[in-house]
C-alpha cells in the first residue's frame, strides 16, 4: 500500500493585489476582476506533501479541490510541481457553503480516496481568512489535527513529528496516522513548476473542460489516460444534500457592505470641535474604529 | 439556561487578555438579553484562577483541572467544551482568536454542527427576518467581520443553531472591570471521568514560548508620534488615544532617537512596516522613510500644525492644530459617539 497523502486546496481570488482595474466606479472591489489563485498557504500545503514524496518512495500525492469547473486549473498547477492526481468536488448544489458545509463535502470526498495516511492543507484561504475548514474536516472524519504546521520533522510508517508555528513560539509534537495537518505560511515555498511535467500534464483535462474544448481528446486520452481529472459530484462523493449549500450552512451573510476607497483627496479639517466630533462618527459608521 | 459562554485561555497562567476582553463584550451582551454570563477555565493547576475573572461579571465558572489539560492539545478541550455545551445549552459562544481558539473553535462548531464567525471586529445584538420564510428571529448576534481581503465588511448571523458560535482577535474588544467584588459560582467540571486515552493522539514534545512582545505590526489600529510630538509627556497623550481605540503606539525614527518611544514601535523603512486599518501620524511630516512603512495603510489621519506637510497628501484626513488640542477631543468624540 502506498503512503497516501491527500492536499487540499482552494482557488481563490487574489485578494492581495486589488488593482485599479478591480476597482469599479464607486470605489468598491469587482471580485469578478481579481486573478483566480492557488490559495498561497495551499501551495506551503501542497510543498510538505512533495517534501515527503521525495523522502518516501511509495507516497502518493493527490490533490483535491472543491470550487466550479474553472478550478481545475489549481490541480494543473499541482501537476506540473509534482502532484500524482488531481480531483475536483464540482456541482452547483455546493453554492452558498459556508465553512461546515465545505468541510461535509471535503470529509466525504476524502472517505472515498480512504486508506490515507495524510491529508494536508493550507491554515487558511486568502478569500476569508476563516483558517476553520482544516479543524472541522479533521473532526468529520475523527481525525487528529495538527494546526499551524512549519516542518515535519520525521515521518514514520504510524507516526509523524511536526514543528508548529504557534503565535508566540514554537512546539514540537507527535501524531499517529492518519491524521490532519493544517500548514502555515512560515513554512517552506512551493516549488516552481516543473518543465517536463508541464509537458506531461498540460493537457489533463475534466469532464467538463472537455466539453468546451473544440480539440478531440479521445485519442490522446485514451493513449495517456492520466491526462483525466476526475470530476466529482453530490452523488459520487454520496453526500446528503441536507448538509451542503445553503441549506447545510448554519451560517447565513445577512449584510455585505463594500469598503470604499476614495481617491487620495485629503479632507483637511480643523481642530474645531465639529470637525473632530464629525471625523470620530464617520470612523465609527464606517467600522473603522469602534 | 440560555446564556453567554466564554472560553478562557490561559496563558503563562494567567488568563489570556484576549479572555478578559471577550468577558467584558459578554457581560454587556448578558446585559441586554437579560440573561447569565458563563465561562470555562481548563488546564492544570488553576487554583484561585476565578478570582481573576469574576471581576468580570462572571456569574457561573466551569472549571476543569487536570494535569493532562496543560499545555493545550486540542481533542481533550474539544471534547470537555462540547461535553459542556450540551449541559447549558449557550445562546452565545465567544473564542479569543489565537492560536489555541482557532485551533479549537471550529472542531468545536464541526461537532456540534453550528455556525462560527472566525475574527469578528464587532459583536452586536439584532432582529432578523428570513425573506424566504417570513420567519422572524428576535436577539440573534450579528457577527460583523471584514472579508475579502479587507475589501468588505459582511454581518454574518446563524438563525437556527446554537450556540451561536464567534472568535475574536485580542486587542479588538475593550477590556473593563465590571465590579470588584463581584462574585459568581465555581462549578467543577470532573475531567477525570470525562477524558478517556483516545482523547490524547498528540503529544507535546518540547515547547519554547517566547514572552509577550509588543507586536504594533497585528494591531489594526496605530496612532504614531513622530518628532513634532515635542516631548515624551506628549507622547502620553498618543497612548491614551491608542488605549481608547484598541491600538497600539507607533513612532518614526527621529521620535525614536529623541528618546520619546521605543525602538520596537519604530515605523518605516528601518523599523517595521505596517498595514493597519487605520494609521494616525501625530507630528510626522511624512519623510519618505517613514511613508515607506505605513503608507499601505487602510486610513491615514494626519494630524499637524504644518498644512505643508508631506504627509498631508497621503493622508485621507488631515487635521491642521496642534496635538495636545486635538487628541484629547477624538478621545472625548469618540467615547461620546460609541455610547
Amino acid at each position: 500500500m502506498s503512503f497516501r497523502i491527500i492536499v487540499l486546496a482552494k482557488q481563490v481570488p487574489d485578494t492581495r493585489n486589488v488593482g485599479k482595474d478591480a476597482m469599479k466606479a464607486d470605489g468598491t472591489v469587482n471580485r469578478g476582476a481579481l486573478e483566480a489563485i492557488f490559495n498561497p498557504e495551499d501551495l506551503h500545503a501542497l510543498e510538505q506533501a512533495l517534501l515527503i514524496k521525495e523522502e518516501r518512495k511509495d507516497a502518493e500525492v493527490i490533490l483535491l479541490t472543491m470550487g466550479p469547473p474553472r478550478a481545475a486549473e489549481i490541480i494543473r498547477e499541482a501537476l506540473y510541481r509534482g502532484a500524482d492526481k488531481g480531483y475536483l468536488i464540482t456541482d452547483r448544489k455546493f453554492a452558498g457553503s459556508d465553512t461546515l458545509a465545505t468541510s461535509y463535502v471535503l470529509s466525504m470526498a476524502v472517505k472515498k480516496l480512504a486508506p490515507f495516511h495524510l491529508v494536508i492543507a493550507g491554515r487558511q484561504a486568502i478569500d476569508g481568512d476563516t483558517a476553520q475548514v482544516g479543524p472541522q474536516v479533521a473532526e468529520k472524519l475523527a481525525l487528529p489535527q495538527v494546526t499551524y504546521t512549519e516542518k515535519f520533522t520525521e515521518i514514520k510508517d504510524e507516526e509523524v513529528t511536526i514543528r508548529r508555528r504557534l503565535e508566540r513560539g514554537v512546539e514540537t509534537v507527535s501524531t499517529p496516522l492518519p491524521a490532519l495537518v493544517t500548514v502555515h505560511s512560515s513554512a517552506a515555498q512551493c516549488r516552481p513548476r516543473n518543465a517536463r511535467l508541464l509537458m506531461k500534464f498540460k493537457h489533463a483535462r475534466t469532464i467538463s473542460e472537455l466539453q468546451e474544448e473544440t480539440k478531440d481528446y479521445t485519442e490522446m486520452l485514451n493513449n495517456k489516460p492520466y491526462l483525466q481529472i476526475d470530476e466529482w459530484g453530490v452523488s459520487d462523493i454520496d453526500a446528503g444534500e441536507e448538509q451542503l449549500g445553503l441549506s447545510g450552512s448554519p451560517t447565513k451573510v445577512k449584510k455585505i457592505e463594500n469598503v470604499v476607497f476614495a481617491a487620495k483627496e485629503s479632507i483637511v479639517l480643523s481642530s474645531e470641535d465639529n470637525d473632530i466630533d464629525r471625523l470620530m462618527k464617520e470612523l465609527i459608521d464606517s467600522h473603522v474604529v469602534g | 439556561m440560555h446564556n453567554i459562554f466564554v472560553y478562557c485561555e490561559i496563558d503563562e497562567g494567567q488568563v489570556a487578555d484576549v479572555s478578559l476582553e471577550l468577558l467584558t463584550k459578554g457581560r454587556k451582551l448578558a446585559n441586554e438579553l437579560g440573561c447569565k454570563l458563563e465561562a470555562a477555565v481548563i488546564g492544570h493547576n488553576l487554583k484561585g484562577i476565578e478570582k481573576e475573572i469574576y471581576p468580570y461579571g462572571v456569574d457561573t465558572l466551569h472549571v476543569a483541572d487536570d494535569k493532562r489539560l496543560a499545555p493545550y492539545t486540542t481533542l481533550p478541550h474539544a471534547h470537555l467544551v462540547v461535553n459542556l455545551f450540551e449541559k447549558i445549552k449557550p445562546e452565545v459562544a465567544l473564542f479569543g482568536a489565537t492560536s489555541v481558539g482557532r485551533d479549537l473553535a471550529p472542531r468545536v462548531a464541526s461537532k456540534m454542527r453550528c455556525g462560527l464567525t472566525a475574527d469578528c471586529t464587532s459583536l452586536v445584538i439584532g432582529d432578523h427576518k428570513d425573506n424566504k420564510s417570513g420567519k422572524e428571529y428576535k436577539s440573534l448576534l450579528y457577527q460583523i467581520r471584514p472579508a475579502f481581503g479587507g475589501n468588505i465588511i459582511a454581518t454574518i448571523i446563524n438563525p437556527e443553531t446554537r450556540p451561536q458560535m464567534a472568535t475574536v482577535r485580542e486587542g479588538v474588544m475593550k477590556r473593563e472591570i465590571f465590579d470588584k467584588t463581584h462574585k459568581g459560582s465555581l462549578k467543577t467540571i470532573k475531567a477525570a471521568d470525562l477524558l478517556t486515552d483516545d482523547l490524547f493522539p498528540v503529544q507535546i514534545l518540547e515547547r519554547h514560548m517566547e514572552k509577550k512582545k509588543i507586536n504594533i505590526k497585528a494591531s489594526p489600529i496605530i496612532v504614531s508620534g513622530g518628532y513634532g510630538v515635542g516631548s515624551k509627556e506628549n507622547f502620553e497623550l498618543l497612548n491614551e488615544l491608542a488605549e481608547v481605540l484598541g491600538g497600539e503606539v507607533g513612532a518614526s525614527r527621529a521620535a525614536v532617537d529623541a528618546g520619546y518611544a521605543d525602538h520596537e514601535r519604530q515605523v518605516g523603512q528601518t523599523g517595521v512596516t505596517v498595514r493597519p486599518k487605520l494609521y494616525i501620524a501625530c507630528g510626522i511630516s511624512g519623510a519618505v522613510q517613514h511613508t515607506a512603512g505605513m503608507s499601505e495603510s487602510a486610513k491615514i489621519i494626519a494630524i499637524n500644525n504644518d498644512p505643508g506637510a508631506p504627509i498631508n497628501q497621503i493622508a485621507d484626513y488631515s487635521i491642521i492644530g496642534n496635538i495636545e488640542d486635538i487628541i484629547p477631543k477624538m478621545i472625548k468624540f469618540y467615547k461620546k459617539n460609541t455610547k
